[in-house]
């Protein structure tokens, strides 16, 4: 019951702030703008990609995408902590792992919000142009699916970071760098000299941009379901041991 | 209801509270009362299980603090030193929030609501937003947050500080009617908040029990800290020597003052009041009496001299 009654106060507690709305106005901009680009990039001449494809896999959208975890999750813990909130909070009978699932799942539930308008996108395109926007079902429900996925782990990474500090700009910048590292280890690739195979191979596992790039094209491979989720429960448990460690460490 | 033994906590070197034993019975008043860093607020947030002790126990309503910890926290109603709220939410909101946390949910949600708004007259105020709230609102809904489960303990830190003198009297009588159907922990600076207020009185100091008794032992022992104060032109004299000598004088400090006047302090015992003497002395030597009183003491010095002198233990 308690977790119902935190997780009601997280999710108003985003939707009474103004920075989820700016968070969130900001971010139709991007992506109307990408999904502007991508349909502009297509209109030039025949392509390979869909509509789809084109829109989780251009630059606006990576550069978006990494910038709203840290933005969504570094008040969790700290402005708590900062504003003394977390006194009265902790010392009500609550579980310390129900506060960190409830802040998580607030977080979690902004993030789906933030995406839903990018669904009319498709529908408009579809209606307008009596064009399939993702070519089949499959690319459509993959690309939202891998969304969804990633944005769990990325959360998990930002609740941690904001468990670990008062301080909000702290938590936004070492959330920010820990999720700048993963999504864009595909990249590197391009930048080392002797790339062999193997690497290659260890690369794509962990990279988000192949992950992306393929679940929007339609495949569905389980190895990144087992690593995204594997990793939000492990990163969500670190940040259960670090909130419990506050009574020890104050 | 409270059983505390051996309490120690170090913050980083620092030993805020040190092998700290006492006890509160149900149904007591007790004042809190020590200086600044004494180690007051710590106690009661280990009390209100916000932190854990580094060694000894502490059981509240006979649940451990550290192992029962929920136990604890359904039971005591804590207001912390500094009061701090959501600001973006409205009080009726918040209040109904924070009810529900603590279990009370349904229809006696409502109840103890309105029963809390009522008791801390936050009624006028209640779809107001909690950060356009004056401080001495916002104490107020601090309390009220406190009282919403209906806990058989409160621990309520300095829960008159910010207020103005109109509010203080109101939180006063309100802890006071409280008194009755709780047991209450308070902390405070204010003398004659615990006079008012407390069945007995913990003297706490560098994390220390320094003494525990009744209000009116105390305010004895504050009235012997003080000492008679007087203003005396004796000229040139023995003026020190025959204040000294007086019936339970046990020390006379005189200083001379810039206008030649010389300003006395007498230490005492606690049974005698020598200020009928001093006056009789000077009418009797001729000399000139402009000043005679009980000096204003300040509770920061009490505590010094409490926590200092042996003779005054």
């Amino acid at each position: 019951m308690n977790f119902f009654t935190l997780l009601n106060r997280e999710i108003r507690a985003y939707f009474l702030s103004p920075v989820a709305w700016v968070v969130l106005f900001f971010f139709l901009l991007l992506t109307g703008f990408n999904f502007y680009a991508g349909v502009a990039a297509l209109n030039r001449g025949p392509s390979e990609v869909t509509v789809v494809e084109a829109f989780f896999n251009t630059v606006f959208f990576w550069f978006g995408f990494v910038l709203i975890f840290p933005l969504i999750t570094m008040r969790l813990f700290s402005e708590e902590y900062k504003m003394g909130t977390i006194e009265p909070l902790m010392t009500a009978p609550v579980r310390d792992s129900q506060v960190v699932l409830a802040k998580y799942g607030g977080a979690l539930f902004f993030y789906i919000v933030l995406w839903l308008p990018s669904l009319l996108y498709f529908v408009v395109f579809t209606r307008v142009t009596r064009l399939e926007a993702a070519g089949a079902a499959g690319p459509f429900l993959g690309a939202y699916f891998m969304l969804l996925l990633i944005g769990m782990f990325y959360l998990a990474v930002g609740c941690l970071a904001s468990a670990l500090t008062r301080n909000q700009i702290v938590a936004a910048i070492m959330s920010f760098t820990v999720i700048t590292l993963f999504f864009f280890t595909g990249l590197l690739n391009f930048f080392l000299l002797n790339v062999t195979p193997a690497l290659r191979e260890l690369t794509a596992y962990f990279s988000a941009l192949e992950h992306m790039s393929e679940a929007s094209r339609g495949f569905f491979d389980s190895r990144p379901v087992v690593f995204y989720l594997s990793l939000t429960v492990f990163v969500l448990f670190l940040t259960f041991h670090v909130f419990q460690s506050r009574r020890w460490r104050n | 209801m409270i059983k505390v033994e051996g309490l120690t906590k170090k913050y980083a070197g620092i030993t805020a509270v040190k092998d700290l034993n006492f006890t509160v019975e149900k149904g007591e008043i007790v004042g809190f009362l020590g200086p600044n860093g004494a180690g007051k607020s710590t106690t009661m947030r280990i009390l209100s299980c916000y932190l854990s002790a580094t060694s000894g126990t502490a059981r509240v309503a006979g649940f451990d603090v550290a192992s029962q910890s929920r136990e604890v926290r359904s039971r005591v109603g804590y207001m912390p030193e500094n009061v701090a709220l959501y600001p973006e939410m409205r009080v009726q909101e918040y209040l109904e929030y924070r009810a529900a946390l603590k279990g009370v949910r349904g229809r006696r949600n409502r109840q103890r609501v309105n029963a809390v708004k009522e008791l801390c007259n936050l009624r006028e105020v209640d779809q107001k937003l909690i950060g356009a709230l004056s401080k001495g609102y916002r104490q107020r809904v601090g309390l009220a947050d406190a009282l919403l489960h209906d806990p058989d303990l409160l621990i309520l830190d300095e829960p008159t500080i910010g207020l103005d003198p109109n509010q203080i009297r109101q939180v006063r009588q309100l802890i006071k009617d409280l008194g009755k159907r709780h047991t209450i922990l308070l902390s405070t600076h204010i003398l004659s908040e615990v006079e008012m207020t407390c069945s007995r009185v913990l003297i706490i100091d560098r994390g220390r029990i320094a003494a525990s008794d009744t209000p009116e032992a105390l305010a004895g022992r504050v009235r012997t800290a003080g000492g008679i104060r007087a203003e005396i032109r004796a000229g040139a004299g023995d003026l020190e020597k025959a204040l000294a000598e007086l019936p339970g004088v046990r020390k006379a400090e005189v200083e001379e003052m810039p206008d030649g006047w010389q300003g006395c302090v007498l230490r005492t015992d606690a049974e005698h009041d020598p200020r009928e003497a001093v006056a009789r002395l000077a009418a009797a030597r001729g000399w000139a009496l402009r000043e005679l009183g009980r000096e204003q003491v300040n509770l920061e010095r009490v505590f010094a001299e409490i926590t200092q002198s042996e003779e005054l233990r």
